[in-house]
């Protein structure tokens, strides 16, 4: 398998990702496409590593990791306080900042 | 003979990935959605095995599958009373746009991928596990401790974010609150 095979599943997996930030009214459901995007870029990251005989793009990836875990983790507090205070966790409808 | 089985191997994951991520995407039940995402992971842990990289295959597994969709499974049945857990989706004008986005950035980052010229087509010798906990704890150690103060912070961050504001605990909270909508409990205070 070359190299680009890789590339190409990680750059789908993110557009994937992509539309989901992008059309997903719900929070948990905008949360779990930011999840698919993080995952294609550790995908990349672990390519490459491979074919460059590398270990640094792995060891970025495990840091990768652990910083989306702390992202997810922050993500749901916001989204239960979001639902505390409003009874629903519809992004779309929530734009009591909005000027 | 083995390349071909490595062919066939590395499409089947890449299509169970690909259509479990357009689930994620598409699915209305949120359940369902985080069961998918599950899906992803476990088949992108698959790809990292096929990369050599056991050692991110297992984090990938415990994190992931482990942690995160037990906490998002956790966030869904939290925010969402009715047991269907569906969930109203976008108008379709919103969808096409987001479509429209995704395509457009697919398109820009394969012509990119495919364009770079002397990307290597061949895999090189690859570190081992021992090599790579090396490393964590000499070249990146700084890297290494700041990720530790991070995670203790989004632990204490997330504690002081979900947790209910006690008045009696917390004496008089400064300046006009959220006007809170709890549902199905009596309003405190």
């Amino acid at each position: 398998m070359e190299l680009t095979h890789y590339l190409l599943l990680a750059a789908a997996l993110f557009s994937l990702g992509l539309y989901g930030v992008a059309s997903r009214p719900n929070a948990v459901g905008l949360l779990a496409s930011i999840e698919l995007m993080a995952n294609a870029v550790n995908l990349n990251l672990v390519a490459f590593s491979r074919f460059q005989g590398q270990q640094t793009g792995q060891i970025f990836a495990l840091f990768a990791t652990a910083i989306t875990v702390a992202e997810v983790v922050v993500g749901l507090a916001l989204v239960i306080v979001l639902f505390r205070s409003r009874g629903d966790v519809r992004l779309d409808l929530a734009k009591e900042l909005k000027g | 003979m083995i390349s071909i089985l490595e062919t066939v191997g590395f499409y089947s994951v890449a299509i169970v990935i690909l259509y479990s991520g357009f689930r994620v995407v598409t699915t209305r039940n949120l359940v369902h959605t985080v069961l998918w995402l599950g899906m992803v992971l476990g088949s992108t842990a698959v790809v990292f095995l096929m990369l050599s990289a056991p050692f991110l295959a297992a984090i990938q597994i415990i994190l992931y599958t482990g942690g995160i969709l037990t906490l998002m499974l956790f966030g869904v049945m939290l925010t969402h009373r009715d047991y269907g857990f569906t969930t109203v989706p976008n108008d379709s004008r919103t969808q096409l746009q987001a479509a429209v986005l995704g395509v457009f950035t697919f398109g820009v980052l394969a012509f990119g991928i495919l364009a770079t010229p002397n990307l290597p087509s061949q895999p090189a010798a690859v570190p081992n596990t021992q090599k790579l906990g090396e490393a964590f704890l000499t070249e990146h150690v700084l890297a290494f401790e700041v990720l530790s103060l991070l995670l203790l912070a989004a632990v204490l961050g997330a504690i002081v974010l979900a947790r209910k504001q006690d008045p009696q605990v917390d004496g008089e909270v400064d300046g006009p609150r959220i006007p809170s909508r709890r549902v199905g409990q009596p309003q405190k205070g």
